[in-house]
């Protein structure tokens, strides 16, 4: 899938995750998909990884939701989340392959162990109890 | 009866529960997913028996986490 993001919310997600930074960043992102087979991101929602650590995240379902609504409020479509890597690569973990239980999702990873942030976008699967990952093609705009 | 799924108009009939409804929307990993009816949290165990209504608005939602 060729997924698009603009350039101002890729810098929003490193401004906040290197904010949160050791701890592990994350968030909603938000948009539509459009007939040609473009997922356009259209905002980047940043929220709280209620685990505190730099080895884990989890979101809260209650903010969930809440953005969820303010989602549908906007007039857009939930695509998926993001979160980040303060020390490994922008790849899912096993932990990220467990949790990613939605396959019409995409999950974006940034990776802040190296000077230069790294974001790329997954699609997780599901096929005979195994996940499958793969790597989209991410365009920022 | 009409009710919002996650975002969309539905047209169901009347007495539809919560878990019939993960069932005819083909709701992927339903073992893993989370239901709010009109913003509240619908407990697992209650899914057989809650019973949705007119003007009712459902989201399913996955746990979100991960690690390093």
């Amino acid at each position: 899938m060729h997924i698009t993001i603009r350039k101002s919310d890729v810098e929003k997600m490193i401004a906040h995750a290197l904010s949160v930074r050791p701890e592990e960043a994350c968030g909603l992102i938000a948009g539509e998909d459009l007939e040609n087979g473009t997922r356009v991101i259209e905002e980047v929602f940043l929220l709280t990884n209620i685990d505190h650590t730099n080895e884990h995240f989890s979101i809260d379902p209650k903010e969930q939701l809440k953005v969820i609504k303010e989602i549908r409020k906007k007039g857009l479509k939930p695509l998926g989340n993001w979160h980040s890597h303060p020390e490994t690569p922008s790849r899912p973990s096993e932990e990220d392959k467990r949790l990613a239980n939605d396959s019409k999702a995409t999950y974006l990873i940034l990776s802040l162990m190296d000077q230069e942030p790294v974001l790329n976008a997954f699609h997780i699967e599901t096929a005979d109890d195994e996940r499958t990952v793969r790597k989209e093609e991410l365009e920022t705009l | 009866m009409k009710i919002t799924v996650a975002g969309e108009k539905k047209e169901y009939a009347e007495g539809l529960t919560v878990s019939k409804l993960i069932e005819f929307e083909n709701v992927e990993t339903p073992q893993y997913v989370t239901v709010s009816v009109n913003e509240e949290f619908v407990e697992r165990a209650s899914f057989d028996s809650f019973a949705l209504k007119e003007g009712d608005e459902v989201e399913f939602l996955y746990f979100m986490g991960g690690g390093r």
